[in-house]
């Protein structure tokens, strides 16, 4: 079960690097927006694991990115702060429900599954796009490319999260 | 000290959170003020071959354009050649001697962020070097910054930290070249002195003060002008001749005597 699960996720993080790359980063939709679905992986990653090999591997996972699109490591950075920040979202979107042991993400409401997608992409969009534009006088431009770019992320993922859902059991 | 080891077992997740964040942005600051880094680019073995395998999967779908925009280039060329009176065919033939040409493909492009790269199929065994130049049948491209042994990463002029030398084709008067990161269409070109006289739909070429490219290669036209903030420079906003959007095919120039221009001008700086 443990090598199972280990199994998927390496298959999860290749596809997910894979796909941005080659198909998202190209997109630019409206001549800037390029939706970031690797987040999924953050999302879909088991609950019950060890934090800092979650948050080495969301390292990993945001470098890969950046070596493919030439984004040094803005892409690390945003990655693992919403790996560090997970923990304190679920609590805030879940309740204290997440505590327990027979929680599962395919339990939860899909307003609860929308809202904890939603903020782990804001706050990823967020620092990363502060990060790259890196200056208070353009705070119009990086409010416009978070919200547009989000919003395309969001409905993104969830067509994603739905085609391949986790599975319920 | 078990107080202190207490402290990191429980701030251990806390603790690898900082110590991650310090290195990306540490690598990330620096590339704000300077090059790229040359360990963080997508020119690595494993990067480059995943693009090319992908370019070459999808550049079969606009051959037939890629064809034809080649077959009219050389039609451009052809006629220059048989009309070698011309003075720009005279430039031509100049030129040639001082300068290489080597022909490459782009196999990744990005043009939606504020440091934009190109990634092209040549690299060092094709004796592609750092700071060469990259032009387009239509217009320049960028300068190339890291070189592995197949692969070149380019900063395209769609990137802030872009400044390439260009002049007005008529007035010859020279600026710098930089991009504001509003619009992949547009550059703009700063530091022409007030008294130049600008009419909108003016060229813009490359000057000959850089040992980077070629003079007189096309940039784009003015698109529109209006003074800077000390009303003595004007910003110049120029539409360009390549659609950055779509590029395929390219040459790299390389100067045989940018080397030697180098040298002397550091010579003369060091006798100052």
């Amino acid at each position: 079960m443990i090598s199972n699960s280990y199994f998927i996720n390496v298959i999860r993080f290749a596809l997910l690097v894979l796909v941005q790359v080659l198909v998202f980063n190209r997109l630019n939709f409206f001549g800037f927006i390029n939706p970031m679905v690797y987040i999924l992986f953050l999302y879909w990653y088991p609950i019950k694991q060890n934090r800092a090999a979650f948050i080495g591997l969301s390292f990993l996972l945001g470098l890969s990115i950046d070596f493919f699109s030439d984004t040094m490591a803005i892409n690390a950075a945003s990655t693992i702060t919403i790996a560090y920040l997970r923990p304190a979202i679920m609590r805030f979107v879940f309740g204290v429900n997440y505590e327990f042991q027979s929680f599962k993400l395919g339990n939860a409401t899909r307003v609860q599954q929308f809202t904890f997608l939603a903020l782990l992409i804001v706050v990823h969009h967020l620092v990363f796009f502060t990060l790259e534009i890196f200056s208070f006088s353009n705070l119009l431009l990086i409010l416009k490319k978070v919200v547009s770019i989000s919003a395309a992320t969001l409905v993104l993922c969830l067509l994603f999260g739905s085609l391949f859902s986790v599975r319920k059991e | 000290m078990q107080q202190i080891i207490n402290f990191i077992l429980r701030y251990k997740n806390f603790i690898l959170y900082i110590f991650l964040m310090i290195v990306s942005l540490g690598f990330t600051i620096q590339s704000h003020s300077y090059h790229q880094s040359s360990f963080f680019n997508s020119s690595s073995w494993i990067t480059g071959n995943i693009y090319e395998t992908s370019y070459g999967i999808t550049s079969y779908f606009d051959l037939e354009k890629e064809n034809k925009k080649l077959v009219e280039e050389n039609e451009w060329l052809r006629h220059q050649l048989f009309n070698k009176k011309d003075s720009i065919a005279v430039q031509l033939d100049s030129v040639l001697m001082t300068y290489t040409v080597t022909s490459g493909q782009v196999i990744k492009n990005s043009y939606a962020n504020q440091r934009n790269y190109i990634t092209i199929n040549k690299g060092r065994k094709d004796s592609v070097k750092p700071d060469m130049g990259i032009i387009t049948p239509e217009g320049i491209l960028g300068i190339v910054e890291n070189v592995s042994k197949k692969h070149a990463t380019v900063q395209s002029i769609l990137n802030e930290n872009s400044n390439i030398n260009a002049k007005l084709k008529n007035t010859n008067n020279f600026g710098s070249l930089t991009w504001n990161a509003s619009n992949y269409n547009t550059v703009q070109l700063v530091d022409i002195p007030r008294l130049v006289p600008l009419v909108i739909g003016d060229t813009i070429v490359t000057g000959g003060m850089s040992s980077i490219f070629p003079e007189n290669v096309p940039i784009g036209t003015i698109k529109k002008f209006d003074l800077n903030d000390s009303k003595s420079f004007w910003n110049i906003e120029v539409a360009l001749f390549n659609d950055m959007t779509n590029i395929k095919n390219v040459y790299i120039v390389s100067n045989t005597d940018r080397e030697e221009i180098i040298e002397l001008q550091e010579e003369t700086e060091s006798n100052d």
